[in-house]
């Protein structure tokens, strides 16, 4: 992450990260959950769904796991979750 | 240890999935107020089967339809009539009005002042996207002065509602107003108003990308960004600067939150003291 100066807990607080999970097949291509993530980590997909439209795809591992974009969906197609502490890695 | 849990959205068991994909057009806002509505039922806590949600006539008015609880889709402008007796019949439920402004303050607007009145403790959302979407784009009473509609091509002579200051006026005992775009004050507004005891009001300004934004000419992500950038949030504002003029700047936020008997417990009282 880019920052304007170094916080200076930034090695005591552990970075949250989400993974992104998308249902295709429900999205209307609105766009709003790329537009709005604050992260930029999503795009439009060249692939069409079941009904034509470009969903969205994750393009950067950069998200927080804020849930903007799950929140603002109005199809119920994307959502975050948490990821998963990795065993024998902690987070930094 | 690692959880073999089936992934699935988070608000899968309140939606009736085998309904989606929504009858909402792509953009239309009423689909992310809905998701609100259904996070902040999550989010109080209280079981599903003590909710009910009750829709009148109209694209918001098809929100009933998809919410996995008991749901009525009435007839056009009646939602809240029809939620007065389920309130009344059962005042153990939580009783959500989820319609639009053309149900709920055109056709429907005489119940709403009234059901206000006598602090109905009902929770009602009115997505405001300032036309009659779902007929055509015709003129609302909440369709800004000027504003382009399939009956005012020249633009709309007339003054549009100032719905919390009229929500106010009426009696309402929980008033606040946001947009679609701030998701999760909408949500903590939502869960707020569910467990307020009376009749709370929620306005939220959400975007028609069919039938008024193509029609005035605006592009969606610019509306939607407007709601961002045009909006003010100010608590407890003086009910009469909440008209809807984004140059000046729109308020939002939290602006009624008072305790008062509600009309179930009214009626409790009285019923009591007829029979003992
Ligand atoms: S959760 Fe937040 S950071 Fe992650 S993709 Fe969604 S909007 Fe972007
Ligand atoms: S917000 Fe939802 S419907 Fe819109 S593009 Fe993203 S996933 Fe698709």
């Amino acid at each position: 992450m880019k920052y304007w100066r170094a916080p200076l807990d930034i090695n005591e607080i552990p970075i949250v990260r989400g993974i992104v999970h998308i249902i295709a097949d429900r999205c209307k291509g609105c766009g709003y959950c790329i537009e709005f993530c604050p992260r930029e980590v999503l795009a439009f997909s060249k692939e069409f769904n079941k009904k034509g439209y470009h969903p969205p795809m994750v393009v950067s591992d950069g998200c927080l796991n804020c849930h903007y974009c799950e929140q603002l969906c109005p199809e119920f197609a994307i959502y975050t979750e948490e990821v998963p502490p990795v065993a024998g890695s902690p987070s930094p | 240890m690692a959880k073999a849990k089936q992934r699935v959205h988070p608000l899968e068991d309140l939606i009736r999935t085998e309904r989606i994909p929504h009858i909402w057009c792509p953009g239309c806002g009423v689909g992310t107020v809905f998701s609100a509505c259904l996070s902040a039922i999550k989010q109080t806590g209280i079981e599903y089967r003590k909710f009910t949600m009750v829709s009148g006539i109209g694209c918001s008015g098809r929100g009933a339809g998809y919410a996995r609880l008991d749901s009525f889709h009435t007839t056009h402008g009646r939602a809240i009539p029809f939620a007065t007796g389920i309130k009344m019949a059962n005042p153990e439920l939580n009783v959500i009005v989820f319609s639009g402004d053309g149900d709920l303050f055109a056709i429907g607007g005489n119940h709403f002042i009234h059901a206000a009145r006598r602090n109905m403790d009902l929770t009602v959302i009115c997505i405001n996207n300032f036309i009659y979407g779902m007929t055509g784009g015709q003129v609302a009473a909440t369709t800004p002065h000027n504003a382009q509609s399939a009956t005012t091509p020249y633009g709309n002579p007339e003054s549009p509602f100032n719905l919390p200051l009229l929500a106010i006026a009426s009696g309402a005992t929980y008033v606040a107003r946001w947009t679609m775009i701030h998701t999760r004050d909408l949500t903590d507004t939502f869960a707020e108003a569910m467990a307020h005891r009376g009749f709370s009001f929620i306005e939220v300004l959400s975007p028609c990308p069919i039938n008024y934004v193509r029609r005035n000419k605006v592009k969606l992500m610019d509306l939607v960004k407007k709601f961002q950038t045009h909006t003010i949030i100010r608590n407890d504002a003086d009910p009469r600067d909440l008209d809807l003029d984004f140059e000046k700047g729109v308020v939002l936020g939290k602006f009624v939150d008072i305790d008062r008997p509600t009309a179930d417990m009214l009626y409790e009282e009285i019923r009591r003291r007829r029979a003992g």
